[in-house]
């Protein structure tokens, strides 16, 4: 894969959209696979964000954690069915000194519940670190930064 | 106190004759009760959560709050004295502070520059003596006369309390010595915000302070709860009350579980989940007491509550948004000498509550479930004899719903529905 953010940018747009459209599709347990092993992937609102308070709405450590949340929510979690539509922007991407690329992407998600009840559930920004590990780009650091404090009913699939 | 009398309401009230054993679905949906709620229980004889002490540090901080639909702002003045104030301009009434905290000298209204000082007294407005020679306020307009609606505040370790009553007693009265000690055990040390959101759930309030009390279905329907023996009705555990009933707390020692096959036995959807985490730091909590309780959940009437789940520490309250529509707060806490280790423990295990909550995430749609399924169902009402049928502290059990008779005990009382 190119390492200068020119020649990568189709790749890391491709990325982001499968992993966006791997969450749409209810591949959930293929959604770690986006992640490096200890990666961070934090919900968290854009106040708490901004105040630098480190505590949002669903944290993960690492891609056990995100596997465990997948595990929950297929088996354990009770939740009355809704499917998510992600629509991303474009990426603005620069490259790390590193090697790796920030990129930073606003999104929409709009739900849809068994009653076709249809809303925007979630609209904010994705702020990402991406590594390429053979090859691949993964997420090393993943802050999902919604505009607003308040979620409607209940979290469970993520964003 | 002006009372409405139960029979005044248009469409009279009764109770039924078991007592608070039924609990009549008419209450979540009418909003004639809705209204008189507000009048009896926000406005009345009670105390609400405000704020925290450190929402407010410094000298010129304010935060905003409500009481039931009252717009609230709470102050801290020049020589530190914190004050409660209606954010509502003695003029016309416009809310006179827009933001949900920060700092400032005074309060002024943006509609006609009428301002106020921290303590709520009015000091100035614009054009008081007119343009031009003409215009102004009659002469006899004296600011003095003027100023913000104060409330009763208190505080109790670091818990910021508003009354809009000028006789109840203090609210160490109000919460009673058992609740006040579980208060002091967790809120008894310099606390540090971690980060806070919201949730709305589409019920009425106190379907959320029923389920705040209800320790019966906490391990049924929260199967996480009950596989990773984070609170189990077959851990050591009870329920404490305070003598009023409408508060309580519910507690349980995780070293005690004895995995009773009555989890088994009556087939309970949440003993059936393979209990193995690919991230088992998500659940490393260390013994910051020598009590032995890793789980309490304390619910304080109308509308807080304080959670303490292995090591995640938070404040949640809700707010009614309307009859069948309420906000949930959570408000999650550490203590000031925590360090980054037992930072990121409490970032860890805050995963398990709050509106993404992996044994709390079911309480955003099961209040919900209930509105819904009472619709029409106005005159039938809810069975609650699990435990018994008695509002006594049950010292050795959580398989009751004594807590939620409790709450109705305290809500009939206050309301006059009794």
């Amino acid at each position: 894969m190119a390492t200068d953010t020119k020649n990568c940018r189709r790749q890391v747009e491709d990325f982001l959209l499968d992993c966006a459209y791997a969450l749409d599709d209810d591949q959930l347990e293929s959604w770690p696979d986006f992640f490096t092993e200890d990666a961070v992937y934090q919900i968290i609102p854009r106040k708490s964000y901004e105040q630098n308070l480190p505590l949002g709405i669903l944290y993960c450590e690492g891609k056990g954690m995100m596997l465990d949340r997948i595990n929950a929510l297929r088996t354990a979690n009770i939740f009355e069915p809704h499917t998510h539509c992600h629509i991303l922007s474009l990426p603005r991407i620069s490259a790390r000194v590193d090697g790796g690329f920030q990129a930073r992407t606003n999104f929409n998600v709009i739900r849809t519940k068994q009653d076709g009840a249809m809303e925007i559930y979630a609209a904010g920004k994705y702020i990402d670190e991406i590594v390429v590990e053979d090859d691949k780009p993964l997420f090393r650091d993943r802050r999902v930064v919604l505009e607003s404090h308040r979620i409607d009913i209940l979290l469970v699939v993520p964003l | 106190m002006a009372q409405v009398q139960t029979d005044e309401l248009n469409v009279p009230f009764s109770w039924p004759t078991e007592g608070v054993t039924r609990v009549p679905f008419r209450l979540f949906s009418d909003p004639e009760i809705h209204a008189c709620e507000q009048e009896r229980i926000f406005r009345g004889p009670v105390w609400h959560y405000l704020c925290l002490d450190i929402d407010v540090p410094n000298a010129g901080n304010y935060k905003s709050a409500t009481i039931g639909e009252t717009p609230i702002v709470v102050t801290r003045d020049e020589n530190g004295v914190l004050h409660g104030l209606v954010n509502r301009c003695s003029h016309k009434g416009a809310l006179v502070c827009l933001k949900d905290r920060g700092h400032a000298k005074d309060l002024t209204c943006v509609y006609h520059s009428w301002s106020y000082d921290l303590k709520g007294q009015l000091q100035s407005i614009a054009f008081r003596k007119g343009l031009n020679g003409g215009g102004g306020m009659p002469d006899d307009f004296d600011v003095a006369q003027h100023r913000l609606q104060a409330i009763r505040i208190e505080m109790f370790c670091g818990i910021v309390f508003g009354t809009f009553d000028a006789e109840i007693p203090s609210v160490g009265d109000y919460l009673g010595p058992e609740m006040s000690q579980m208060i002091r055990r967790n809120f008894g040390r310099p606390l540090k915000r971690l980060g806070m959101h919201s949730q709305i759930i589409h019920n009425n309030w106190k379907l959320y302070a029923e389920n705040l009390r209800d320790s019966y279905h906490a391990t049924i329907l929260h199967t996480f709860y009950t596989t990773f023996n984070v609170n189990r009705l077959d851990m050591d555990g009870g329920i404490i009350m305070s003598d009023s009933k409408w508060h309580h707390y519910s507690y349980a020692k995780r070293s005690t579980v004895r995995n009773a096959k009555e989890y088994q036995d009556d087939n309970v959807h949440s003993a059936q989940y393979e209990s193995k985490l690919h991230g088992p730091h998500l659940l490393d909590p260390v013994d910051e007491y020598d009590d032995g309780i890793t789980h309490a959940i304390q619910a304080i009437f109308p509308c807080l509550c304080f959670q303490y789940t292995l090591n995640s520490l938070a404040v949640r309250f809700f707010r009614p948004l309307g009859v069948d529509k309420t906000e949930l707060f959570w408000i999650y806490l550490g203590y000031e000498d925590d360090d980054e280790e037992m930072t990121r423990r409490r970032l860890r295990q805050s995963n398990l509550t709050g509106a993404a909550g992996l044994v709390s995430l079911e309480d955003g749609c099961i209040n919900e479930f209930v509105q819904r399924g009472t619709r029409g169902s106005e005159d039938v009402s809810a069975f609650l004899e699990m435990g018994g049928r008695d509002v006594e502290p049950s010292k050795n059990s959580r398989a009751t719903e004594v807590a939620i008779r409790g709450f109705w005990t305290g809500y009939r009382r206050i309301m006059g529905f009794e």
